[in-house]
């Protein structure tokens, strides 16, 4: 099967087919385009693709192997379609999502009002590690917590959208959206020549006007950073490409001290003041005086000058408590009870281990869920219930009642799909969406997103540490095809 | 600048550089390899690790001083901190460390250089393939200066790089010429042969140093080649030229005049090279080559702890 007029969509929902040899009208003009091409042409640009990625360094780190061992974050050059009216309608949605989980963290660190009208209940927040004590009455600039944020959405059998979870810690993915752009454009020049696909590039700037923003009003020239682990950061390349991009400093715990009352770096020419962060480390790695005192990533006293309003920091510490999963559940009520609006996205639905009678329905029907841990990333901490042995199922049953409030549970859906190039031919492969949102002045969606790609036949796990893949995601105007 | 960028682009030139140089160390002998059936003397491969200072380091991993031995330790031991491998590999670390400060021509060329080594390492090379083998780490490094001297604006960032670069260049200028001095001759009245001739060639070249210094001495000497490759202000790889350039650089780093100092960098420096632009050959040989080269290296060394308090440990706030 090397070409797509015999590619099989299957049971599945299948972004580029409607049915086998009928591509959705929409992707009709990039199908055509691909398949015009021969399956060995689209092969080489497949490799030179992956080889441009080596060559500039394009790399991901992983823990598990040898320490700080680099791989590229393997590249499928069929491109993942959305159309714009599609677009626009997530877009609004995403808008909304994060309005409101804005006012939330606003919220919960300051008046409480949504636990005291009994919305949400106090134990909730409270026992959610990402729930920090330290930022109580904090007031952010604008009154904006979450600036940058990646949401991860699927697409179920019947063609609707879900949004899996929200990221407003650190989210990462976007030095790839950006990369896999760059490569596509050189890979499939004509492609753009004729479809009308939504530019991605402004993202840099349009991140950097959201950080400025930020900087106290009575600095005229802000001194903006980045602030990365190092080098044997999993996203370290991301970190030093997007301080390349937007041209401001990446910094590391040890290059800032706190001096004078405010943040400083260390240069050649003595200490220079800093007004912004834009924090790449987890909130308790910041300050190891207000968190974990055995943080070296940190600086010792960042938290009081935050908290004096001489330095600014997107994201702001606290917001995790918005990326734990339990809380995740509560977003639709949020949306009611911050915006009375009603959700335009929707929630996957989720049971709460932590309630009794959710609880026993989730160990009833373990080998229909998928579970997850409420603070855990990247794929780790979940067991996949209907691909799990017995053994597992029950193994996982007793971790659940050890300690109800750190699992949720889901009911699997059957992802999406997009031809992928994979041993020499096409197969439908399941992929995510991670849309990248700024808050700034105004709300921002960057156009498109990272679109993840479980390569494993079969495989429903798209996350780069569990061996998925990306490709670069279009939304494109229809009308032009 | 961050004192931590400042550190890691002057180190990434350094440990260029370096890699560069232990190349060129390696290729004395190489050249020397095939004449010695003519000069009818055993290749000595011991003199090689002797000038590196990490003479002890090599007996106890590796003993015997052979060719394979001394080729093994000094180009593709990745243990050993300052073979060709681990020189380029720190190359990259540091790059890598600055990425978004260099421009991506500069790490792409020191990544691509890094990817060629790494496969250079798992691959078996004969004899024969070395020979172009450390040419092309030459070629190389050359690129990677090029590449930053066509690329980056020439901020303080590309002073700090060139200032590792050129007293890496200095230091191992003084190590290459320092080669003479341990390989052995088959007795004294060798001195001035025909094979002590073809040394001092190999010697040379090995400092891309032949062809510039028969156009400017004609005769190779001992006198003549100790005089262009430490006090010539002109040929690039001579020790005075490199100090110069690096004087240019930091003043332009500090903004203070030449002639003048304001930090201990430039005061240990100037000092140096002052001395050698009003130095003489004889004084040189009064104090006695191998002497002068190693009183050298020292100097070049406080030049480098001085430039390191200076400008990367930068006190807390008083």
């Amino acid at each position: 099967m090397t070409s797509l007029e015999t590619y099989d969509p299957g049971d599945f929902y299948d972004e580029l087919f409607a049915s086998p040899g009928t591509p959705r009208p929409a992707a009709a003009e990039l199908v055509r385009r691909i398949q015009s091409l021969p399956f060995a042409e689209l092969q080489r640009r497949q490799e030179a693709a992956q080889k441009m990625l080596f060559k500039l360094g394009v790399t991901f780190n992983v823990y598990s192997d040898n320490q700080g061992t680099e791989r590229i974050f393997p590249f499928d050059v069929i491109p993942r379609f959305v159309p714009y009216s599609e677009w626009e309608w997530l877009e609004k949605g995403l808008k909304q999502r994060i309005h409101a989980l804005n006012c939330f963290i606003h919220d919960i660190y300051n008046d409480q009002k949504i636990i005291n009208d009994g919305v949400i209940a106090r134990e909730a927040i409270e026992t959610a590690p990402g729930f920090l004590k330290a930022c109580m009455g904090l007031q952010p600039p604008e009154g904006i917590w979450c600036h940058i944020t990646g949401t991860d959405l699927v697409k179920d059998r019947d063609g609707s959208w879900y949004v899996l979870e929200d990221n407003l810690r650190c989210p990462s993915g976007v030095s790839y959206v950006l990369e896999n752009r760059r490569i596509m454009k050189s890979s499939f020049p004509t492609f753009f020549d004729a479809l009308d696909i939504q530019p991605v590039d402004d993202y840099a700037s349009q991140l950097l006007e959201a950080l400025l923003n930020l900087a106290p009003s009575n600095v005229s020239d802000p001194c903006v950073v980045l602030l990365t682990p190092g080098i044997y950061n999993s996203a370290y390349f991301e970190h030093s490409f997007l301080a390349q991009q937007m041209g401001i400093e990446l910094v590391e715990g040890r290059d800032l001290v706190v001096a004078d009352g405010y943040l400083q770096m260390r240069t050649t020419k003595g200490l220079r003041r800093v007004d912004v962060i834009y924090r790449r480390i987890d909130d308790d790695f910041l300050d190891p005086q207000a968190f974990r005192p055995d943080s070296m990533l940190g600086v010792s006293g960042l938290m009081e000058v935050y908290r004096q309003g001489r330095v600014a920091i997107a994201n702001a510490p606290g917001t995790g408590v918005a990326d734990d999963k339990m809380i995740y559940a509560y977003v639709p009520q949020m949306i009611r009870y911050y915006l009375d609006e009603d959700q335009i996205l929707h929630n996957v639905p989720t049971y709460l281990c932590e309630d009794p009678k959710q609880r026993e329905h989730v160990l009833t029907h373990l080998d229909e869920l998928v579970v997850k841990a409420t603070n855990a990333s990247g794929g780790y901490g979940m067991l996949m219930g209907p691909h799990a042995t017995d053994e597992e199922r029950a193994a996982f049953a007793e971790k659940i009642k050890a300690d109800p409030r750190n699992y949720i549970a889901q009911p699997t859906l059957s992802l999406s799909r997009v031809p992928t190039l994979i041993d020499g031919q096409f197969e439908g492969c399941h992929v995510d969406l991670r849309p990248f949102i700024l808050y700034g002045k105004d709300i921002y969606v960057n156009p498109g997103g990272l679109t993840r790609v479980a390569l494993r036949r079969g495989s429903l796990v798209v996350n780069s540490s569990q061996g998925g893949g990306s490709k670069d995601t279009w939304v494109v105007k229809e009308g032009t095809c | 600048m961050l004192s931590r960028v400042a550190d890691s682009i002057y180190w990434l030139n350094r440990y260029v550089e370096r890699a560069e140089n232990v190349a060129r160390f390696v290729e004395v002998n190489l050249n020397l390899l095939l004449d010695t059936s003519v000069a009818g003397v055993s290749q000595q491969w011991q003199p090689l690790v002797t000038t590196t200072g990490d003479r002890d380091l090599f007996e106890e991993r590796y003993g015997d001083a052979s060719a394979e031995n001394v080729l093994k330790f000094l180009t593709f031991d990745s243990t050993y901190p300052n073979s060709i491998l681990s020189c380029v590999q720190s190359a990259r670390e540091n790059a890598r460390a600055v990425r978004e400060i260099i421009s991506s021509e500069m790490w792409e060329q020191v990544n691509a250089f890094y990817l060629w080594m790494k496969e250079a390492a798992e691959t078996d090379y004969s004899l024969e393939q070395l020979y172009s083998f450390y040419p092309e780490v030459k070629m190389s490094s050359h690129l990677f200066a090029g590449v930053m001297e066509a690329t980056m604006a020439h901020n303080e960032g590309w002073n700090f790089g060139r200032l590792g670069r050129l007293l890496e260049r200095a230091d191992k200028t003084a190590r290459i010429l320092d080669v003479k001095y341990y390989i052995l001759l088959p007795s004294v009245k060798h001195v001035g042969t025909p094979l002590d001739e073809l040394q001092w060639i190999a010697l040379l070249k090995s400092a891309s140093a032949y062809e510039m210094y028969r156009k400017r001495q004609r005769r190779v000497s001992p006198e003549g080649i100790t005089k262009f490759l430490t006090l010539n202000a002109e040929f690039p790889r001579s020790i005075l030229f490199c100090l110069l350039q690096a004087e240019r650089s930091l003043h332009q780093i500090t903004g203070t005049t030449m002639g003048s100092w304001c930090n201990s960098s430039e005061r240990t420096l100037g000092r140096l090279r002052s001395e050698l632009e009003y130095m003489t050959l004889e004084e040189v040989f009064d104090i006695g080559l191998h002497e002068f080269l190693d009183k050298l290296q020292t100097r070049l060394n406080t030049v480098g702890e001085h430039i390191y308090e200076d400008f990367m440990a930068v006190p807390l706030a008083s």
